[in-house]
């Protein structure tokens, strides 16, 4: 009899730190002490707290296990699971209480503001066992629509529920579904998922797809039913093998089972899914593009009208929806619009799940719900900003959002106030920035990115980005004039306004947004010459203060392109036309004598 | 039909129901910029220069593309406000800021559509300069690629990929690094191109030409040891006026012989004749074939861009293929042959040009199997644009010119010579004779309607004597793909198919003077260029080949008859398969 | 799968496999599983709280769960029983047969078995 479920993640972060390894070395161990009948070992999806992975979780109790090695493992075995004494010294110390008892991860400060509807599964089932996921209610959406309601009820629950697009572009999913609806049973159609996850530092797709593959299937065959499609495409990107591995085992045990193929629940519904790889071009997150390459052409946008719903894949109507945006469908067929109008703002409902980067102790994913201040996410749930240094900024939207000052800080998270504040919520990437981020470098950062990302179709973004991006680069270079800010800014509203798809329309989102919140870091690059961050190189000057100097002769002998002159006891000297501004001498030095400026 | 209301700088219109925005306007006589919109060839929406602000439903306006934004009715135009000519001045400048501007010498300066832009915009050192890219200029065919001077609008793409189907050149590398190329950086002359040229015609800049041979022929006239001949094919005349400011379908036959023979040539040829010619030698392998159970379907053989395509899509079928040379090589072959010993010249001492609306003749001139002479037939093929440039740089005043007739002996050509320059022209002039040889009486109308017009592909049946006779006409590779699949398949059961390269046949080559997209919006070229030559077949003297005396007195004089073993040394040729 | 009933089937079959993975119910029977406890034979006590409870309507209720010495080893087997709300009950020197008791009086029951109760042997 099992009395002990042993949760192994297996999303890509705690993967690629070992938790195969340590998987197998439980099964293993567990063996060797004749456990196997009591004690089970479960791999799951992600449980959101990458940053200390990789991550175990023992069942019932609730223990949870940060940073585990394989070498742990038959400690964790023998105390734990045998003798029943956690072992301490692995425990998460958020979820040790005074005596030493284990309080519940619930209660933890990383988890206790999340409520998570997409990645209700992630972390707590096995995504390779549908019995699981049935388990936990799956399937029964589907058999719900397929056998209690019409088509328009589900486009109508969905309208009702509020949701909108979770890729970024926030357009109500019930709208979409709806266009799409006309002329059921007499026109091909398809239904298609977004798994092009393309923003740096998002994963929530990822990990969805990692965690709870089925509830994307499910959700897709429920779409089919509401407009009248039979087939299904993921287009999910290559460089993700774990949510393929685990999409195409859903989607074999889905057809098993009959929840996908023909006559679905003995309903004459018939619906399947196939899957197709990206080849990691950002653009592709694009709906146009996205079809386009899902027809085999090369991943390039076209201009709407026509919308997908009208022509979309193959000419088709097509709906396509994220990842994420699936997640959720499911639960709001099962527990009402009303159940998930009930969380968010007026015009945001439901969760929105981040991925927590940057300078930020709690990195990882979290589910929050709309309208859950940026402070709240950063200072609570992520744990706030490390080594003591102070909150500057926050990057919502990835490459396509804006930054958002610490004055917004207690800004309600949904679409409408971030795209009010210059940014947008974008698929949900959240990097958060300290005092030694430069923001112009930032802008460029991202730039750089589109700049490499945008595909050439349109001039705007092909040539303009480009020239966005030599600006800056001018700037950081500290050869920027006061006449680039406004060359900056009429290039950027240019692009926006003009260029073809999303890619370009938001591509100088990041410029826009730093030049509105940090305009005096760019005059102090431009007038000054000086980064106040201490970040652009070419500003910089290291220097070292003859006081102090006790001329130990360290630094010299650790700086690689020998700037750094002096004789012993005698104060150094850096010559600035070699140095190449590395930053080793004022690592080195233990007198603390060397400054940049 | 159905139509709705747009208001387009206040004044209100009705316009057919699914107009664009583009269209809606240039109907209400208000043009819009485009660069990368080629009617029914590109419409993508990518260079962004077209851009219009537009309100729908009374929400604000807001910039969309007009060349693909849909009319919707009671929607609200403008085309020319402050914020819109800002954009597309700034966007003429960020093109400009990664373009090679040597207009002064560029071939296509004065007939660039983005030089004109420029100037109507005021737009010329860009605020917005930066790093260019460099690229080595593609000269590896007849079909020169120069992307330094590329504005990436891909309308020579879609005419490569949608029109042509055959997609050798596509997008390669992205974003500012993006290029037009051909797979693996190839070049084009390793590919499959056919040379068709389509590619050319539909470039706004000089990015796209033809190899400029025309310093080769200045040489040769200039040199007193050569006797220089030059013929031209029957669509120069429908083109040539173009280069010269004329109204696209004006005939200048008689200007552009006065033109040639004001260029010095010792003799200037028209190319009708050997046009009939092929008719004699094509028409009789034909009724040859169909009478000892040779290979059929016969496919005419006088488009090069259509052989190198069969070559390459289709080895199966160069059986099938005529074994005639086309019109311009006969010529260059009856000269360098029957003329040169008439007139008791070493064929080396003679330099022939051909003057013709087609790239893919440039690529013909050195294919084997074209010498009969043991020199090759013809020395030097030239595009009507080149012919153009040629008399300008001469200084010669075209428009001023009075009309001047082809040189003896070669200056005689049937209306159905001149028809070959249209879709279905070569199968009309076949059937004529055709006709005539198997019913032994003269037709009663010349005409075959069914084989006209420019649709891409036709079909017609007729019963020449005892003969039953299915035939097909393409033009355009994608259609001539149809027409091979079906054939293949065995849907399709004809005898004898014309096929041409390019869309609507010679007329629209890709050698042809090249007209920017606003004009190709508003007239068919193919049509009006046609109509010149089938004006010409009908107030012809002579209507049918065989009925050509100067063709009647070459085989008097030196080939006998139509497919004797004279002629098949001297008209005919082989081919290769050579697949992709 | 062609009917709803076969989904619910499966849904059924499955659903005590990972209630265990909820967390820690409102009441939760802790067995002592030292070195202590499992030279005492707190093993097979373990198993029948596992299984008594896996068995009944308890399962969305009770969680069994095991922790180390609790520091009154001369008692072994222990278990505490806590539930919201009451008093923690400790019982002490426990067998198998005696769990299924405890299960099926305290548990199901909610009266607790004075005469395993730590009070009680002590007296």
């Amino acid at each position: 009899m099992i009395r002990t479920h042993v949760l192994v993640c297996g999303g890509t972060g705690c993967t690629s730190s070992g938790s195969v390894k340590i998987h197998d070395a439980l099964v293993e161990e567990i063996a060797k002490k004749g456990l196997e009948e009591e004690v089970k070992v479960v791999g799951t999806g992600c449980f959101g707290l990458c940053a200390l992975g990789p991550v175990v979780i023992v069942y019932p109790e609730g223990t949870f296990y940060s940073c585990v090695t394989a070498e742990d493992v038959p400690e964790i075995v023998e105390e734990h699971f045998l003798k029943g004494r956690p072992v301490q010294r692995l425990v998460y110390h958020e979820t040790k209480a005074a005596d030493g008892a284990t309080t519940s991860l619930s209660e933890t400060s990383f988890y206790k503001k999340q409520k998570r509807i997409a990645l209700r599964n992630c972390g707590v089932i096995n995504p390779e066992n549908i019995d699981e996921y049935i388990a936990m209610d799956g399937y029964q959406a589907l058999g719900k629509v397929l056998t209690e309601m019409t088509p328009d009820d589900v486009i109508q629950t969905i309208l009702d529920s509020g949701l909108r697009g979770r890729g970024g572009g926030g357009f109500p999913t019930g709208l979409k579904w709806k266009f799409a609806s006309g002329n059921r049973g007499n026109v091909q159609k398809y239904v298609a998922c977004n798994a092009d996850e393309g923003d740096p530092g998002a994963f929530m797709d990822r990990s969805i797809l990692e965690g709870d593959p089925h509830a994307v299937l499910e959700a897709m065959a429920i779409a089919g039913y509401a407009i009248g499609a039979d087939r299904g495409f993921i287009y999910v990107r290559a460089e993700y093998p774990i949510a393929i591995n685990r999409l195409e085992v859903a989607i074999k045990q889905a057809r098993e089972y009959g929840l996908l193929g023909n006559d679905i629940f003995g309903t004459g519904f018939n619906f399947d899914i196939e899957l197709r790889f990206g080849a990691g071009a950002f653009v592709c997150g694009e709906e146009t593009a996205l079809m386009t390459s899902i027809e085999g052409n090369r991943g390039e946008p076209r201009p709407r009208p026509p919308f997908p719903a009208v022509k979309g894949l193959f000419g088709q109507p097509t709906v396509l929806n994220n990842v994420e945006t699936y997640a959720n469908s499911p639960q709001i067929i099962l527990k009402g619009a009303d159940w998930f109008t009930s969380m968010g703002t007026e015009k945001s409902k439901g969760t929105k799940v981040f991925a927590l980067g940057g300078k930020i102790t709690n990195t990882g994913l979290v589910e929050v719900p709309m309208g859950t201040t940026l402070r709240e996410v950063i200072e609570e749930i992520g744990g706030g900003i490390p080594n003591g240094k102070q909150f500057k900024a926050a990057q919502t939207g990835g490459p396509s959002g804006g930054c958002i000052p610490a004055s917004l800080i207690d800004t309600p998270i949904d679409y409408d106030n971030l795209l009010a504040i210059g940014s947008m919520m974008g698929s949900g990437g959240l990097i958060v920035m300290d005092e030694d981020t430069c923001m112009v470098d930032l802008a460029r950062f991202f730039l750089d990115f589109t700049v490499d990302e945008s595909c050439g179709k349109c001039t705007p973004c092909r040539i303009g980005t480009r020239r966005l991006l030599e600006i800056l680069d001018k700037i950081i270079a500290g050869n920027g004039e006061m006449e680039d800010l406004d060359r900056l800014e009429e290039l950027s509203n240019y692009i926006k306004s003009a260029s073809l798809c999303g890619l370009g329309q938001t591509a100088p989102n990041p410029v826009l947004s730093t030049l509105r919140y940090f305009r005096d870091e760019y005059i102090a690059h431009i007038v000054d010459k000086k980064c106040p961050a201490g970040v652009c190189k070419s500003l910089l000057q290291y220097t070292i203060d003859p006081d102090k100097c006790k001329g130990c002769t360290l630094c010299a002998r650790k700086c690689p392109v020998n700037a750094i002159s002096g004789t012993v006891k005698q104060p150094h000297v850096i010559d600035t036309a070699k140095c190449i501004k590395c930053g080793a001498c004022m690592d080195s030095c233990k007198f603390k004598a060397i400054y940049k400026a | 039909m159905e139509t709705i209301s747009v208001k387009i700088n206040g004044v209100s219109y009705d316009v057919p129901k699914g107009s664009t925005v583009l269209e809606a306007a240039r109907a209400a006589k208000i043009d819009i910029p485009t660069l990368c919109y080629l009617k029914d060839i590109n419409e993508i929406g990518a260079c962004r220069l077209c851009l219009v602000e537009v309100s729908e439903g009374g929400r604000p306006f807001r910039l969309v593309t007009a060349c693909v934004y849909p009319c919707t009715d009671g929607m609200e135009v403008l085309t020319s406000t402050p914020r819109i000519n800002k954009s597309r001045k700034t966007n003429l400048e960020l093109l400009l800021s990664n373009h090679d501007r040597k207009c002064l010498s560029c071939v296509r300066s004065t007939t660039c559509e983005l030089q004109k832009l420029c100037l109507e915009y005021g737009v010329d050192e860009t605020r917005f300069s930066g790093e260019k890219n460099h690229y080595e200029i593609d000269t590896a065919s007849p079909i020169i690629r120069d992307n330094n001077k590329c504005i990436l609008c891909r309308r020579c793409v879609a005419a490569c990929h949608n029109v042509q189907e055959i997609g050798v050149i596509g997008a390669n590398n992205r974003g500012f690094d993006t290029y037009i190329g051909s797979a693996f950086e190839a070049k084009l002359g390793e590919t499959s191109c056919v040379n068709c040229g389509q590619c050319i015609v539909a470039c706004p800049v000089g990015a796209l030409y033809e190899r400029d041979d025309t310093d080769k022929i200045r040489e040769a006239l200039a040199d007193p040891s050569k006797h220089v001949f030059i013929c031209t094919a029957p669509s120069v005349r429908t083109q040539i006026g173009e280069c010269f400011g004329y109204e696209p379908g004006t005939d200048c036959e008689g200007k552009m012989v006065a033109a040639l023979k004001r260029l010095g040539f010792d003799g200037v040829y028209d190319m009708n004749l050997t046009a009939d010619l092929t008719i004699m030698e094509e028409a009789t392998e034909f009724l040859g074939r169909v009478k000892n159970g040779g290979v059929l379907p016969m496919i005419t053989s006088c488009s090069p861009g259509w052989i190198k395509y069969c070559e390459h899509y289709y080895p199966e079928f160069t059986e099938n293929l005529s074994t005639c040379k086309s019109p311009q090589q006969m010529f260059g072959a009856v000269v360098k042959t029957y003329y040169a010993e008439k007139m008791g010249w070493d064929p080396k001492d003679v330099f022939f040009v051909s003057a013709i609306p087609c790239t893919a003749k440039k690529f013909e001139v050195g294919r084997p199997g074209q010498s009969a002479a043991g020199v090759p037939d013809v020395d030097v093929a030239v595009t009507t644009r080149e012919l153009g440039r040629m008399i300008s740089t001469a200084g010669i005043d075209f428009r001023a010119l009075d009309d001047e007739c082809f040189d003896n002996p070669f200056d005689i050509g049937s209306g159905a010579g001149a028809i070959f320059g249209a879709t279905g022209g070569v199968m009309e002039a076949a059937l004529r004779t055709a006709a005539e040889v198997i019913e032994g009486k003269p037709l009663e109308k010349l005409e075959f309607d069914d084989v006209r017009g420019v649709e891409g592909v036709k079909l017609a049946s007729y019963k020449l004597g005892d003969i039953n006779l299915n035939v097909a006409v393409a033009s355009g590779t994608a259609n001539a793909k149809k027409v091979l699949e079906a054939v293949k398949a065995g849907e399709l059961d004809v005898q004898f198919i014309e096929i041409m390269a390019c869309p609507g046949g010679c007329v629209n080559g890709g050698g042809q003077p090249i007209q920017p997209a606003s004009v190709r919006m508003a007239t068919d070229l193919r049509k009006v260029r046609a109509a010149v030559l089938y004006n010409d077949d009908k107030t012809s003297e002579v209507r049918k080949s065989h009925e050509n005396l100067a063709v009647q007195k070459l085989y008097d004089e030196y080939f006998g008859e139509p497919n004797s073993h004279k002629a098949h040394e001297v008209l005919h040729t082989h081919y290769i398969k050579r697949g992709l | 799968m062609k009917s709803l009933a076969e989904l619910a089937a499966i849904r059924e079959r499955m659903q005590n496999k990972v209630i265990i993975r909820e967390g820690a119910n409102a009441t939760r029977v802790v067995v002592g599983m030292a070195t202590c406890g499992i030279a005492a034979g707190a093993r097979p006590v373990l198993n029948a709280f596992v299984e008594g409870v896996a068995a009944s309507e308890l399962a969305e209720k009770v969680t069994v769960t095991q922790t180390g010495c609790i520091g009154i080893c001369q008692y072994e087997p222990v278990v505490e029983v806590y539930e919201d709300g009451k008093e923690k009950v400790t019982y002490v020197k426990l067998t198998a047969e005696k769990a299924a008791e405890i299960i099926e009086k305290h548990l199901k029951g909610g009266k607790v078995v004075e005469e395993y109760t730590i009070g009680a042997y002590r007296k």
